[in-house]
């Protein structure tokens, strides 16, 4: 097995990096700093650092502020209360001013700890989704993590990017670069196309070796740009394979598999199968005990996959 | 010029945006009325008097910043706009427009002059705070002035700005409540009351400064003291009136947003001192 790396465990790092090289970039937090292990820039540059409190409405007031002064400005905070918590905040005070400041969520999805229900951002994707100017992201692994970051600070605008709490092994090939609108195609296959972003990378590709010891071949695409979405893959997927499953640690609602299903019907109608959180909330328990209660294991998604090809 | 006659000069400006005002609204036939004429005096003092500020150029990096955080009282800032020549006279002519500058709540990047888009409110001191520190980070002098509603008080984000400035100890950034007593529906007393809001304000660590805000004088003396406090942030309450200027809208929560006649615009203009033919001529659709 190669070696495992949360997201999370690399933002200290990669701020660092980012923070020597543009002297502009300041940090946000809303008292989460030790969760989102960002502490190594707040020991680096103390003073481009900015304690808010658990605020994140306010947090999100005061980055817009930083960005006008020709700052870089980086929330960052729990995912679910960067997104829902501040969501007026985040349209009226960033967005529709369209300014520079760059949102981390942490602990997307349901993967939070044990923290449950509250904490589990199973709607975020949906609200930034829908918010103009708001470019949306979610790094597979660690070393996506990084390039995203990286290329965050070139770009000029709001961004949202989610970034996961747990150990994931690397998705990405060496000398990857990250380019906005783009996705990885990690697995070839023409019977079906899998489309996956951040924790459930590994499910999804565990699903496509699944389905290849039952003579089905899957492509598995890293959609890590969920807006914008990369449409050109998205309908060459719909025209080559006829098929496709969508893998969202997110509400069926509003997540990656409803932009999906946006671009396929408008452009190449096939069946589209969305596998995710089904429209409840969610639990306290383990990343696998979620799994299984929410279906989202790689046997769920190859499962689904054989049934749409059925159809 | 001697301070006398700068009070003077800026009590004349006063009337001029508050007539400015009426005639937009008049011709127009409504408007968020009341918390635009509340403002009046305290946007006159501090565009034509207390702000570094360039019309001429509107991002100047050192330019003391403005904003609007009672978003609804747009229109007299745009009529400050138009008096320092960032927008056209014609402008004023096309508000709520598409393609008009003069949107229902200010917009950056829409209107060149507004420095954030407000409307929601409770949102623009939390910028303010962002703009304060940022200036701070950049071995900046340029001062930040917030102005909120007195009912925009009701949105907690308000009170972490607040919390947060005090933490920071920004005596760049100034606050100043239009405490006009009304809200959309009501009173502020019978939606939710606020007072005392300057020991309210002392308490999350503000330097206060009550002042009557239509007093030209007294809001030119609060921002001149306001420089001088140091280690703290500084609020102004002022106590306004909604509706200022216009006998049949004053104190009246009816005059949040508004319609306003022909006969209203007229008998409003004519209260304001103006000439039948002024007022015929400022109608003109």
């Amino acid at each position: 097995m190669s070696e495992m790396l949360a997201p999370r465990d690399v933002l200290g790092e990669i701020l660092v990096e980012l923070g020597e090289q543009y002297s502009s970039l300041v940090l946000l937090d809303a008292d989460f700093n030790t969760a989102s292990k960002i502490t190594p820039f707040i020991k680096r540059f103390p003073e481009r650092f900015v304690q808010i409190g658990i605020a994140e409405q306010n947090m999100m007031g005061v980055a817009a502020g930083l960005s006008t002064t020709g700052l870089l400005p980086y929330a960052c905070t729990v995912a679910a209360f960067c997104s829902r918590r501040a969501c007026d905040q985040v349209m009226v005070s960033i967005a529709l001013s369209n300014f520079n400041v760059k949102i981390l969520g942490i602990y997307p999805g349901l993967f939070v700890g044990l923290n449950g229900s509250s904490h589990q951002a199973l709607e975020d994707i949906g609200i930034m989704r829908s918010i103009s100017n708001m470019i949306v992201m979610q790094p597979a692994d660690a070393w996506e993590t990084k390039e995203i970051l990286r290329y965050s600070a070139m770009h000029f605008g709001p961004m949202y990017i989610r970034i996961g709490r747990d150990p994931v092994p690397r998705f990405v090939p060496e000398g990857y670069k990250f380019q906005l609108g783009k996705s990885l195609t990690l697995r070839e296959g023409n019977d079906a196309t899998l489309i996956c972003y951040g924790d459930l990378v590994g499910d999804t590709l565990e699903a496509a070796t699944l389905l290849n010891s039952k003579g089905i071949q899957a492509r598995v695409i890293n959609m890590s740009s969920i807006k914008p979405i990369d449409e050109e893959a998205i309908i060459k997927a719909a025209r080559e394979t006829g098929k496709i499953v969508t893998v969202d640690n997110h509400n069926i609602y509003g997540g990656v598999g409803s932009a999906v299903c946006e671009v396929v019907s408008e452009n190449y109608p096939v069946k589209v199968k969305r596998v995710g959180v089904k429209d409840v909330f969610g639990k306290s328990g383990s990343n696998e005990a979620m799994k299984e209660k929410f279906r989202l294991r790689s046997v769920d998604i190859a499962w689904e996959a054989e049934e749409i090809l059925k159809k | 010029m001697d301070s006398e006659t700068r009070i003077k000069k800026l009590e004349e400006i006063a009337h001029q945006l508050r007539v400015q005002v009426v005639k937009i609204m008049g011709r127009f036939g409504s408007g968020h009325i009341g918390g635009s004429l509340s403002i009046i005096e305290i946007l006159s003092v501090l565009y034509f008097n207390e702000m570094k500020y360039d019309p001429g150029n509107t991002l100047w990096e050192d330019r003391d910043r403005f904003i609007l955080s009672k978003g609804h009282g747009c229109f007299t800032q745009y009529a400050v706009l138009a008096k320092l020549g960032i927008l056209s006279e014609e402008t004023l002519k096309h508000p709520y427009e598409v393609d008009s500058p003069m949107q229902g709540h200010p917009e950056y990047g829409t209107c060149p002059g507004v420095e954030v888009s407000t409307g929601a409110l409770g949102q623009g001191l939390s910028v303010g705070v962002g703009m304060a520190i940022g200036g701070r980070i950049k071995n900046k002098v340029f001062r930040v002035y917030v102005v909120l509603g007195d009912g925009e008080l009701n949105e907690g984000q308000v009170w972490e700005a607040l919390m947060l400035a005090s933490a920071y100890k920004l005596d760049n950034l100034v606050a100043i409540v239009d405490k006009n007593r009304f809200s959309l529906t009501d009173s502020t007393e019978a939606v939710l009351p606020s007072d005392p809001i300057d020991k309210k304000f002392e308490a999350f660590g503000w330097y206060v400064i009550n002042i009557n805000g239509h007093s030209v004088k007294e809001i030119y003396d609060a921002l001149k003291t306001a420089r001088t406090i140091k280690g703290k942030p500084t609020a102004i309450i002022a106590q306004t009136v909604k509706g200022k200027g216009i006998s049949f809208l004053a104190d009246k929560a009816i005059s949040h947003s508004t319609s306003l006649s022909r006969a209203e615009a007229e008998t409003a203009l004519l209260e304001l001192g103006c000439s039948k033919e002024e007022i015929i001529e400022a109608l003109k659709k």
